[in-house]
């Protein structure tokens, strides 16, 4: 079916180079993760909004513990590292001291569901004047492909081996829709990185979700639904779609909360 | 940040220990404030709700103690001078946090106002993962808390390292006459985030992996600091005081030791049995880490023995005995708080049985 490139001779050029570059606001292009993982597209949006929104010099950045944190001492803009699930309440901590800061979460499913559910539920119910961002791949990436909160049922993971089962494993909390039901939520949406379409409208979902922030208006928050080929044990190419027919088939993208004015 | 309040020393008051405590904490320019009730915390956090605000500081009634520790820390990592606290049962629940505050190297003032005193261990060893040690200071009434109190924020401001102040039931509790000091004001710290670093290529990082690089520029090398860490920390314990109250220990042939508000009634018993012509000394050890080991080495030196009363089974009892280091037979003469209301209210906390006991390991 696929066509392997040897790991051990790899050729000195890449087969389909487009452009190389190093993506704004990020020290060093290259990094640790997996071939495929959507995690990099996700960080680059997240970036790439806060500078087009002209933010880089008022921003902090709290990162949990996942795949991603390998970016949190990758970045040009001011960082916090918390511990799994507990980067709400830091966030917390910077923006009522510093109301000046614009305050972002870097969690993914297992960090900010899993282990963290009540500290985004307190601070959505808050109204905390920050923006929560989910890179969701309904499975724990680095400890290498286990179920989390997120993991829709059918979902093979090595601690559901014949897919996640309603009655032995419970059903996915969609926490998107969650958070849209909380008064204290001013903008809740949920994109993803699988295809390019889905990346230019992830990157206005962030846009919007920083324009919340800016504006006071309450708590942001987009969900990311992100590739995780190792972590589905799927081939590298086939993730997008398999983004496309499971994860995204339960945690449906678009905008669930917006009460922005135009 | 304009302080509203007075800045001079005021007149004396008389004040519940838990209010002199949150009085203290803002004239030391303590500015974020997060808990969660507990007694017996909860009155030091109602007090902190009601006036930090009127100084331009921020109180938060968190949703947990894990809450709470986060807040505080992400506060801590804008310079803000920052405290949390709770009972040592809340603290227990704090402890994840409170390593890794440690290794991201982040000045925090932590309240633990005890039930009994069952939290020493906890306090002086640290109930979290990894390597790292919390300074603890432990006063024995509501007047040499107010001073602890502001040696903690310089402590903690110094050597960004958690500072732990020990108190318990009786101090929160116990109404006194004492003096707030002036206000203080604190300087933010250069490394302290504000956002404003972004975009310079040299972007801030606070994080408990520390902000070494591997070799090839990705990732973090944690092996660089965890060695900077401990570094810091040992450089610390090097340079911190240790501080004891120390009475009739010179020609004394007995010592006995105590801490915390126990050390006032030892003390009281430890008067009596000299007016009666006991020769027995007393040390009441101040910091419990860094632990007065020096003091209680010289002062133990050729005595008869040497007692102990803690409110628990025995466990500054171990640092004393590592101190004593065999010159003297080390007795324990304290015990488990077993009244029912479970906040440590020692029924053996009585002058007479103090003197008794005392007595006994004197006739040994």
């Amino acid at each position: 079916m696929s066509t392997y490139l040897p790991t051990d001779n790899p050729p000195d050029e890449p087969s389909r180079l487009v452009d190389d570059f190093v993506p704004t606001l990020i020290d060093v292009g290259a990094h640790h993760l997996c071939p495929g993982c959507g995690e990099p597209i996700a960080m680059r949006c997240v970036m790439e909004a806060i500078d087009e929104r002209e933010l880089t010099a008022r921003s902090v950045a709290v990162f949990g513990i996942g795949c991603y944190t390998a970016f949190s001492n990758n970045l040009d803009i001011e960082v916090l590292q918390a511990l799994h699930g507990r980067a709400p309440s830091l966030a917390t901590g910077v923006k009522r001291s510093k109301p000046s800061t614009i305050v972002v979460t870097i969690q993914g499913d297992g960090d900010m569901v899993s282990e963290g559910l009540q500290e985004v539920l307190h601070a959505a119910a808050r109204g905390e004047n920050i923006t929560c961002i989910m890179l969701n791949n309904g499975v724990f990436g680095e400890t290498g492909g286990h179920m989390t909160a997120t993991t829709v049922l059918g979902q093979r993971t090595k601690t559901s081996l014949e897919g996640r089962d309603a009655a032995l494993h419970g059903r996915p909390i969609l926490l998107s829709s969650l958070l849209a039901q909380i008064d204290g939520t001013a903008f809740v949406a949920r994109g993803a990185v699988n295809s390019a379409g889905n990346v230019a409208r992830t990157k206005k979902l962030l846009l919007r979700a920083l324009t919340a922030q800016e504006q006071n208006a309450g708590f942001s928050f987009v969900e990311i639904l992100t590739m995780c080929p190792t972590g589905w044990f799927i081939e590298t190419e086939e993730a997008p779609d398999y983004l496309n027919d499971n994860l995204a088939a339960v945690h449906e993208p678009g905008v669930l909360k917006d009460v922005l004015g135009q | 940040m304009t302080l509203r309040m007075a800045p001079q020393a005021k007149d004396p008051q008389l004040l519940q220990g838990s209010e002199a405590i949150a009085d203290a904490m803002i004239a030391a320019g303590c500015r974020f404030f997060s808990g969660y009730p507990m007694t017996p915390f909860t009155e030091v956090l109602e007090v902190m709700a009601r006036k930090l605000p009127e100084v331009g500081g921020v109180c938060m009634n968190a949703e947990s103690e894990l809450e709470a520790i986060g807040m505080a820390w992400g506060a801590a990592a804008t310079g803000t001078p920052s405290a949390t606290g709770s009972t040592g049962q809340g603290l227990s629940l704090m402890q994840e946090s409170l390593s890794e505050i440690t290794l991201a190297r982040l000045p925090l003032v932590v309240l633990n106002m005890g039930r009994a005193q069952g939290d020493y261990y906890q306090a002086t060893r640290g109930g979290g993962h990894g390597d790292y040690r919390h300074l603890v200071l432990s006063p024995a009434d509501a007047a040499e808390a107010i001073d602890l109190i502001g040696l903690a924020f310089d402590l903690t401001e110094r050597w960004r390292n958690p500072v732990v102040v020990l108190g318990d039931y009786y101090l929160a509790h116990t109404a006194r006459s004492v003096t707030i000091p002036a206000m203080k004001t604190r300087e933010t710290p250069e490394w302290a985030l504000d956002g404003s670093s972004g975009g310079t290529r040299h972007a801030k990082l606070i994080s408990p992996l520390g902000t070494a690089k591997q070799r090839d520029d990705v990732g973090y090398d944690i092996a660089v600091h965890y060695a900077d860490c401990v570094a810091a920390t040992n450089e610390m314990i090097a340079n911190v005081e240790p501080l004891a109250e120390v009475e009739s220990t010179d020609d004394a042939e007995i010592i006995v030791l105590a801490f915390g508000t126990p050390g006032a009634y030892v003390r009281a018993a430890v008067r009596q049995l000299r007016s009666d012509g006991l020769a027995v000394g007393f040390i009441r050890p101040i910091t419990l880490f860094p632990f007065p080991s020096d003091l209680v080495a010289r002062a133990t030196q050729g005595v008869k023995s040497v007692a102990v009363y803690e409110n628990n089974q025995g466990q500054m009892l171990d640092d004393v005995r590592l101190a004593v280091l065999g010159n003297a037979p080390v007795h324990f003469i304290g015990g488990l708080s077993l009244d029912s209301s479970g906040f440590g209210i020692a029924p053996d906390l009585e002058v007479s049985v103090l003197v008794d006991r005392i007595r006994e390991v004197a006739a040994r």
